[in-house]
């Protein structure tokens, strides 16, 4: 066991857990920000998808040990109160089935608008190729992303 | 949500009070918003003193915040918002009014359990009941306020207004004096006109969105408690196998692990097989101390079966005739000889997993001599029975609160995983979450079954089909029949061929056998059982043959719906939905140039009548591009949330190309192959189509539910479309191991 000194969401978090835990794990069990989900456990569904350092980043396949000082971003911390445009675009066109995948499409989702504030369709499958959703809500999961980039406006294909 | 919150520590004392709702699932004193807005901080209290309860699943507070209980197991099918809607559209309470909790397993709720798409069609009219219920009682409550007749009165927008005087109570005004009425009988009170509906129909957002979107703990995964312990459990790799030995004192020394046992089992497959469990003090000790542990198996009767070989012995039985009848009309042997043209086709589907994105997990606390669960469940009430009957402790001993579930798609019908956490929660004195790795969940699942098909059909000079018979191969094992039948060779579940699989009494020579290969793998329900596979086979040989005929694949569909002999089905509302698609669609699969192509398909399953058209572009290379799909779905009189529903039908629509596109598990050595999203791959976003069509076509027939019946369809409309695209028939999924190449 080993003390780490993460900064997530802004604030220092110390941790005394194995040097090969997935930050994942220290997430959900150590810090409880449950947001970051368990999917594969081999970087291969994103739904644990973090930002550091605005990267996204699989959080499942990356060591506590190796994050030191570098901003962990989560889903709790994207925004102080869920007005992140992805997650007011992801409210208001209801893409969520069951929600499992959304904080890591979302994180995903995040990290591409902030590069590329106007994705094309091309660019927006590109970035979201990690990410699966078992539910298969990939035209809202499009269609939310488009509207928090202000391409689109709120209308047909969603709830309000 | 009934945990407690996980954002702050909770000690034990809160807890317990938390835990003593369990009943009547109101736990947590604030929710959020419902609808609107993904803000944390917007949250609506019910007000302290005493609500007016009409029933189990209503609360309405003196400051108007209405309660409504979501009894039915949450797995992305909708229903923790669709229900309740049907409460609030017969209150006519204002929806940003209702806040929404999952109830707990508790009697006072009937059934709850979420399969076979019945959650909307068992409830539906009940909850219209339970909503006019009590807004009849806040009607009088008014009435007598106001001392007018009842008649005079109506409920509008969370309040009860008086049309004569202008006169307007709300609704938490109204909790005092309704509180004291008598409640009415169930018949006494008057339903609102379909006409009238405001609510229903209209696109509401799912209740549970803000906290899914900024990652609050809502499901199974998300569970903790104070002083837990996390779980994992190690299976023979083999179905069946039993534990010999296993380096328990080994394992007990890694840093973290509290205790390593070995858990006799059963023989049962979907019930508490035998394994070596590791308790530890967080997740990842229990996952790093698995990657120590050695365990002797005695693999058992299964440890040589392969795929390959079943698949030999399916091409054996398909030489003999069936070992028994499904259905039989006419004289098949006669029809076949007799027409002008015949053909002949091998259709064949592997097993597939649930891959449900949340692993298997589940929460148990054994104290007192019973058990308290914190379950990702469809079938919760399943679970609690299986608890009863393994562990030998009486049914009010075993409280089961529902957490959300990350996807169900039937997985989560069987309770395998809560009868593991049960039995570890035994020994150990504190809360357990097991938690399997996603090589637990494809390696341990209840299967998709697969199967193979032997179909021969002829048409006559004009095309019409004048005779089919499909000798089907399922995989099964000896089990009691229904209604207590002796034991014998059966398909299972999830894979069995039924009298009604259309074109079944649509044909007067027809004849559908079948033959079981035994097998020792679990199989299950998968989203749409037995419809999913069967609708890929027959709407598949309906287009061959309408294709060795020179007919229009849409043509001979109408042709072969016009000519019902008997049963069930309801021709003429598959007429109708085809007719629509066909429309809707603009089809007219000649205009397509070579590599572009357009296919139709059409299932009854789940209450529901669905057709749908695809256009694919394949390239000279076999690249298989899904450029559109259009859907018609007749599901009954009444969409309950629009927003949900086309939501379940565009997802069924891309999971249904993503399945038949990509997913295989290979048997081999009596173990399956594929053990993750590396080597089982699922549909991503590139892959779904641009454009996905939904309609709906109200009927004047009882409303049902949408979680499965859009499935079914999909793959044959697909393949269709390969085959009008570039000339290749797929009669095998995963449709990746069909060459597409053209020139």
């Amino acid at each position: 066991m080993s003390k780490y000194t993460l900064n997530v969401n802004g604030q220092s978090r110390t941790v005394d857990v194995a040097s090969d835990t997935p930050l994942m794990w220290v997430l959900r069990d150590n810090l409880d920000l449950v947001g970051t989900k368990f999917g594969c456990g081999v970087g291969k569904c994103g739904a644990c998808t973090v930002h550091l350092n605005g990267v996204p980043t699989r959080s499942c396949m990356t060591s506590v040990s190796t994050v030191g000082r570098k901003a962990v971003v989560t889903i709790e911390g994207l925004s102080a109160d869920g007005s992140h445009p992805l997650q007011q675009a992801w409210c208001e066109l209801d893409v969520a089935q069951c929600g499992y995948c959304q904080p890591g499409q979302i994180m995903t989702a995040a990290a591409l608008l902030k590069e590329n504030p106007k994705p094309t369709d091309q660019d927006i499958d590109d970035a979201m190729d990690g990410n699966l959703c078992r539910c298969a809500t990939y035209l809202r999961i499009r269609a939310g992303i488009k509207l928090a980039a202000g391409l689109t406006t709120a209308g047909h294909g969603g709830g309000k | 949500m009934n945990t407690p919150s996980l954002s702050r520590p909770v000690d034990r004392r809160d807890f317990l009070k938390f835990s003593a709702f369990a009943g009547g699932g109101l736990v947590l004193g604030y929710y959020l918003k419902s609808a609107g807005s993904a803000s944390a901080a917007e949250v609506v209290k019910p007000a302290a003193g005493a609500e007016f309860k009409p029933n189990a699943f209503i609360r309405i507070a003196p400051n108007g915040v209405v309660t409504l209980v979501s009894k039915q197991p949450e797995i992305g099918q909708g229903v923790k918002t669709s229900l309740p809607m049907i409460i609030a559209e017969e209150l006519e309470v204002n929806w940003k009014d209702v806040v929404v909790v999952q109830g707990d397993l508790d009697a006072a709720y009937g059934g709850q359990s979420a399969g076979g798409s019945r959650s909307t069609p068992n409830n539906y009219n009940e909850f219209h009941k339970l909503g006019a219920t009590a807004r009849t009682m806040l009607v009088e409550a008014a009435a007598q306020t106001w001392g007018v007749p009842a008649g005079e009165c109506s409920a509008a927008g969370s309040a009860v207004h008086h049309a004569a005087t202008k006169r307007t109570l709300k609704f938490g005004e109204l909790v005092a004096k309704a509180s004291t009425l008598p409640v009415p009988a169930a018949a006494d009170v008057k339903l609102k006109d379909p006409k009238d509906f405001k609510l229903l129909g209209t696109r509401i957002g799912g209740v549970d969105n803000p906290k899914v979107v900024t990652g609050q703990p809502l499901f199974g995964m998300d569970t903790k408690l104070p002083g837990m312990l996390y779980a994992v459990y190690e299976k023979c790799p083999v179905f069946g196998g039993k534990v010999v030995s296993a380096n328990v004192d080994a394992i007990k020394a890694l840093p973290g692990v509290k205790d390593a046992f070995i858990i006799e089992g059963t023989a049962n497959l979907g019930g508490l097989m035998p394994g070596v469990a590791i308790v530890a003090d967080s997740t990842w000790a229990a996952f790093s101390a698995r990657k120590q542990l050695k365990v002797t198996w005695d693999e058992g009767k299964a440890a040589n079966d392969s795929w390959d070989a079943f698949t030999a012995k399916a091409l054996e039985l398909s030489k003999q005739p069936g070992a028994s009848t499904v259905h039989q009309d006419g004289d098949v042997t006669t029809a076949l000889a007799g027409a002008a043209k015949t053909v002949e086709a091998a259709y064949s589907y592997p097993f597939i997993s649930h891959a449900s994105i949340e692993p298997q997990n589940c929460t148990a606390w054994f104290k007192d001599g019973g058990f308290e669960l914190w379950a990702p469940s469809q079938n919760p009430g399943g679970g609690q029975s299986a608890i009863v009957s393994q562990f030998g402790v009486p049914k009010e001993k075993v409280i089961v609160h529902l957490t959300r579930s990350g996807g169900g798609f039937g997985r989560r019908l069987s309770n395998d995983y809560i009868l593991e956490v049960a039995a570890i929660a035994q020994k150990v004195s504190a809360p357990v979450k097991l938690t399997w790795s996603r090589e637990d969940d494809l390696r341990h699942d209840q299967y998709r079954a697969g199967g193979f098909h032997f179909l021969k059909g002829g048409i006559d000079a004009a095309g019409k089909i004048v005779g089919w018979k499909n000798h089907f191969i399922a995989f099964g094992s000896v089990q009691a029949g229904r209604g207590g039948a002796a034991p014998a060779l059966r398909a299972g579940t999830g894979g069995n061929l039924d009298a009604e699989q259309f074109p079944s009494k649509f044909l007067p020579n027809f004849l559908n056998e079948i033959s079981v290969i035994e097998c020792n793998i679990p199989m299950g329900p998968w989203r749409a059982p037995n419809n999913n596979v069967f609708s890929f086979v027959m709407q598949c040989f309906i287009d061959e043959l309408a294709h060795a005929g020179g007919r229009d694949p849409l043509e001979l569909r109408l042709e072969l719906l016009a000519q019902k002999m008997s049963g069930n089905y309801d021709a003429a509302r598959m007429t109708a939905v085809v007719k629509l698609v066909a429309a809707k669609a603009g089809w007219n699969p000649k205009k397509f140039p070579r590599g572009q192509g357009q296919g139709i398909s059409f299932h009854f399953s789940h209450s529901g009548y669905i057709a749908q058209v695809a256009e694919v572009t394949v390239s000279k290379q076999g690249e298989l591009k899904v450029d559109r799909f259009v859907c018609v779905c007749d599901v009954g009189q009444q969409i309950v949330n629009l927003s949900g529903a086309e939501n379940q039908v565009q997802g069924s629509i891309i999971d249904g190309i993503g399945t038949a596109m990509f997913q295989e598990l290979n048997l081999e050595r009596g173990r399956m192959v594929q053990g993750n999203f590396n080597d089982y791959p699922m549909i991503r976003m590139p892959d779904a189509p641009g454009k996905v069509e939904v309609h709906f076509l109200s009927s004047n027939n009882p409303t049902t539910g949408l979680g499965e019946p859009a499935i079914p369809p999909v793959a044959p409309a697909l393949c269709n479309a390969i085959f009008a695209a570039c000339g290749k028939r797929v009669r095998q999924f995963p449709i990746s191991r069909t060459d597409l190449r053209w020139s």
